[in-house]
């Protein structure tokens, strides 16, 4: 049992991994592209969260809501980078800091006001609603394991992209010389537009596949908000590469931590978290 | 702030329907001489984050009951001030404050947050403000820190825990994995489980505390697994009951029975859907309780608010007739204040949970059922545990 | 910015000491039944100002920006939590030095750790110690664990048993905030234009410059993130005394991330910005929330208008103010 029982608890580990490096990636790209600490990202996870619980409500489908909600987040992305961070490009990173802060108080109140004070669940699709037997008393939900798959793929795809492509070569060399980018000739204000808009849209997809296996309630996306944090310095700001392996890291301590050490499982996060940062002050990947 | 825009912020009492059951209710009889000024009651309630959909039913419960009875306390108007608290323990002191200091309120109503509730006791034992508690749960407020002027109409963790312990054993659940928050009001419950569980000889395997407030619970259950126990009993509320219960069916461990305190279930079961189905719980009330005040309670919420009430609108709502009995004693004077105590101590609650009294820390004596969740009802299974007090140990009071 | 201050802008904060200094006599024609509370609630928004003020040293002077400074503040609490016995009053000579020295070498600690790292790295750093502390109180009975604790008796300031200032009188508590917030600025004013100051405001600017020079930075921040640390255990310790309740929640990194807000909106790097900061703040928010259900709506749009119109927040806007019209015709 004792080796099943690890083997398992690696697999928890690794799965809840997968579902923050999903929340992680968005953030992770804004702030290595645009230099921008996005305390807003959770509020989009949130907005994701809420977009499928009201359009799974509405169209009766889940996927149907997913897929609806994804180019919602992406639209209120672009229209915040638009409007407002797009001001604040010359300015001290603070000021971004600051407008991000303010812009959480206002989704979370147009949360209050659009959609009320309740909790929330999103009831798992049908198709999915099975699960994987692992021991006479242990089964896995077959969605946890779709949702571990939808992140692993959305990883290698953002690392082809990343690797291959041309606005992959823009992200690179916007992570590692930002004025550069300008230099190459590239239109800035789009490209800076559109990762805005894929960050909230990545982040908005979290929040919309993981609302079967958890609540959709006020105040959702601050939690999660620290710990893409986390997971994003770990890495090393602007790495994919480095939210993967710091979000499967985060995971697997926090699984364990909270097995095997359970008295400092408060700590074990932010115990990894500074750990690494003295060992490496610039992250794991950076 | 006045009562018309206290009314407006909640947007929701509406004048007929509870003129409608206003007539069922008690209409003070006689006006105090020289007490036409207005009774000010203090909102120490969450209006936002994640309590802030039980700052609202407590508040809409509170209203009502006070409509009913003609709009006014011991024949003199109301006004309410609403201060959200944030569910901020740090703020605690000072929102407190705020409210009895700043407006002078005459009554206090709050909090929903254990740690609020430690901070607002520190104040109002220095002021000597009537507080009401409508829901936190912290043993300490009619425990160490109980005084003459603090009442609670809810519960304490410990109480709305104690409980399932025999029943656990009645059923043949001799060993029990507990789990909860690492917190203050979490271990209160896990202790209360475990006193009365151990009393009858049940054994608990094994104690789980998860970081508050974590929601990622899949390491646990996988523990909870290897175990094998014969029951579980867990002390969770809101997003993270909801999450629980999700997380536990699907791990598949729906064949060992699942227990806890009722607010596992309430205001979350709907949204729980299947994954709730065979849950057990305890708890001063539940919304399929068979009795007229509970029937008529309901309708009149459910027509003023267009919403389901809960075990937090009850609260509410009986927070408010403890109050009325109260001044109507003193027939509006709340100066009177050793009479107005006196007359709330004294004070027997026809509450939408059935009646009850309030023991000498002024804490609920109250019943406590035993329901469970089928075909995705709650279904009342009986009275698990008679007119249960809290110990109130260290209380120094009565 | 720092080291110069425009004469006229140097006579208006006076002219606004001066207006919250006399806040006791003033106010009491002016809110009359609620100026109890409003003495309470100064007071409390001056504590908080100090916390900001001593966050500034760190974000506007030396270029740290911490997301862990509310562990200090908390711990200075906590120290007179555990100084105080249960139904007796602490002396202050006792209880005010252990809460600093034990702020001082948590911070020294702390400090020595963090400052390896810089930017958001540093901000995460100072957010994982800010939270282990949050967690060591929530977790540990020392002190009533996520309850908090309660300080039944203030602390007495006596010498050879005549008491000197009464902390239970809201009037003299008032006046004691007061003056630790005017010294604290004071000290830090002199601090940063000291040789050692303006060390630590170049490393804000340039660090390499400063290593280039042949000091060592490292040293200069180290001692900047104590002196800031212990300035935020006197505020914890205040903010302890006036309602006598400690809660984890001090030191949590809401209060961490809160205190911040402060100093970016009032200004960074001036010291009198933040203090203008938390004063804005709170107001701002018991303002609204005295308006409308809704106040996190007006509260977010006053944030992101301060932003978008303020580049250097409200101390920014004081000082092209008072500046032009020094320069002017």
């Amino acid at each position: 049992m004792d080796s099943w029982f690890f083997l398992i608890q690696v697999l928890n580990g690794i799965q809840y991994g997968l579902l923050l490096f999903l929340v992680a990636s968005g953030l992770t790209l804004i702030f290595g592209i645009m230099g921008i600490i996005n305390l807003a990202h959770g509020a989009f996870y949130m907005l994701g969260a809420y977009l499928a619980y009201w359009l799974a409500g509405m169209t009766g489908s889940l996927i149907a809501a997913v897929l609806l909600s994804l180019p919602i987040a992406a639209l209120v992305g672009y229209v915040i980078e638009a409007l407002l961070v797009r001001t604040l490009y010359r300015r001290d990173h603070l000021d971004q800091v600051l407008l991000t802060y303010g812009l959480i108080l206002i989704f979370n109140e147009a949360q209050r006001i659009l959609w009320g004070n309740d909790v929330h669940g999103v009831a798992m699709p049908t198709a999915l609603a099975w699960s994987v037997k692992l021991t006479e008393t242990l089964s896995y939900p077959a969605y946890r394991l779709l949702l571990s798959a939808v992140c692993a793929v959305l990883a290698v795809a953002m690392y082809l992209v990343i690797a291959k492509t041309r606005f992959g070569m823009w992200v690179r060399a916007g992570a590692s010389n930002r004025d550069m980018v300008a230099a190459l000739g590239i239109n800035v204000k789009l490209l800076f537009g559109v990762v805005f808009a894929v960050g909230a849209a990545l982040a908005g997809l979290a929040g919309a596949i993981s609302t079967p296996i958890s609540s959709v309630a006020p105040g959702m996306g601050d939690s999660v908000l620290i710990l893409c944090f986390v997971v994003v310095v770990i890495g090393g700001v602007g790495s994919v590469k480095g939210a993967f392996f710091g979000a499967i890291l985060i995971g697997l301590a926090d699984t364990f931590g909270k097995v095997f050490v359970p008295d400092f499982a408060s700590f074990t996060v932010y115990g990894i978290m500074a750990a690494v940062l003295l060992w490496k002050p610039k992250g794991l990947f950076a | 702030m006045d009562f018309a825009k206290g009314i407006s912020r909640r947007s929701i009492l509406q004048a007929g329907a509870i003129a409608a059951v206003g007539a069922s209710g008690f209409v003070p009889t006689r006006f105090a001489i020289g007490n036409t000024a207005k009774v000010k009651i203090g909102f120490l309630l969450p209006y936002s984050g994640t309590y802030a959909a039980l700052g609202e039913a407590i508040t809409n419960g509170f209203k009502l009951a006070i409509e009913e009875r003609g709009a006014k306390l011991g024949g003199r108007d109301i006004q309410y001030v609403a201060v959200d608290s944030e569910a901020n323990p740090a703020k605690g002191p000072e929102n407190t404050n705020k409210l009895v200091t700043g407006e002078n309120v005459d009554f206090l109503v709050g909090p929903v947050h254990s740690g609020v509730a430690l901070g607002m006791v520190k104040i109002v034992r220095e002021t000597g403000t009537i507080t009401i508690i409508p829901n936190a749960g912290a043993g300490a407020a009619t425990g160490p820190l109980c005084a003459p002027n603090i009442f609670r109409t809810s519960f304490t963790n410990w109480q709305a825990a104690y409980p399932m312990g025999k029943v656990a054993m009645e059923r043949g659940l001799k060993n029990v994995v507990t789990m909860s928050w690492k917190y203050a009001a979490g271990e209160e419950a896990l202790a209360g489980f475990e006193a009365n569980f151990t009393k009858n000889g049940g054994k608990v395997v094994k104690q789980i505390l998860v970081p508050f407030p974590s929601d990622e619970f899949q390491a646990n259950l996988t523990e909870i697994a290897s175990l094998k126990p014969d029951g579980v009993f867990v002390f969770f509320a809101g997003a993270g009951a909801l999450k629980f219960v999700k997380d536990y069916a699907a791990a598949g461990l729906k064949s060992i029975p699942l227990m806890g305190p009722g607010f596992l279930t309430d205001g979350v079961l709907k949204a729980q859907g299947e994954a709730a189905e065979g849950i057990l719980t305890t708890l001063h009330y539940a919304d399929a309780l068979d009795i007229p005040e509970n029937k008529t309670f309901r309708a009149a919420y459910a027509k003023a608010f267009a919403k389901e009430a809960d075990v937090y609108a009850v609260q509410g709502y009986d927070a408010a007739q403890l109050m009325v009995q109260g001044m109507t004693a003193v027939k509006g004077d709340a100066t009177a204040r050793d009479a107005l105590i006196g007359a709330m101590e004294k004070a027997v609650i026809k509450s939408p949970r059935g009646t009850f009294t309030l023991s000498k820390a002024h804490n609920p004596i109250q019943d406590f059922y035993l329901r469970q969740v089928r075909n995705g009802q709650e279904v009342v299974l009986g009275v698990a545990e008679k007119a249960l007090a809290d110990p109130a140990t260290g209380c120094k009071m009565g | 910015m720092t080291s110069h201050i425009p004469k006229r802008l140097a006579i208006l904060l006076l002219v606004l000491l001066l207006v919250l200094a006399s806040f006791p006599l003033w106010g009491k024609l002016v809110f009359a039944a609620k100026f109890t509370f409003l003495l309470q609630k100064v007071t409390g928004i001056m504590i908080l100002a100090l916390l900001a003020m001593s966050l500034d040293l760190l974000v506007g002077s030396a270029g740290l920006v911490s997301l862990g400074h509310a562990a200090f503040f908390g711990l200075g609490g906590y120290m007179l939590a555990l100084a105080s016995p249960q139904y007796d009053a602490a002396s202050l000579w006792v209880a005010l030095p252990a809460a600093l020295a034990v702020t001082a070498a948590a911070s020294l600690v702390v400090g020595f750790l963090s400052i390896r790292t810089s930017g958001i790295y540093f901000i995460m750093v100072t957010l994982a110690f800010g939270q282990m502390g949050y967690f060591f109180f929530n977790d540990s009975k020392l002190a009533g664990g996520s309850d908090g604790a309660t300080i039944y008796v203030k602390p007495t300031v006596a010498a050879f048993g005549v008491t000197l200032i009464d902390l239970d009188s809201k009037l003299s508590f008032f006046y004691v905030v007061l003056g630790a917030l005017v010294a604290s600025y004071a000290l830090l004013r002199m601090l940063l234009a000291s040789p050692f100051g303006r060390v630590v405001s170049a490393i804000g600017v340039n660090e390499s410059r400063v290593q280039g020079l042949g000091f060592n930075p490292m040293l200069y921040k180290l001692v900047a993130f104590t002196i800031a640390g212990t300035l935020a255990g006197l505020a914890g310790f205040l903010a302890a005394t006036q309602y006598g309740y400690v809660n984890p929640a001090m030191l949590g990194w809401h209060q961490s991330g809160h205190v911040l807000v402060m100093v970016i909106l009032g200004g960074m790097g001036t010291l009198f910005g933040p203090v203008l900061g938390a004063f804005i703040l709170e107001l701002a928010h018991h303002l609204f929330e005295s308006l409308t259900d809704h106040w996190l709506l007006p509260m977010g749009a006053m944030i992101i208008a301060i932003v978008l119109l303020l580049p250097k927040g409200v101390a920014g806007l004081l000082i092209k103010w008072t500046t032009e019209k020094e320069d002017g015709p």
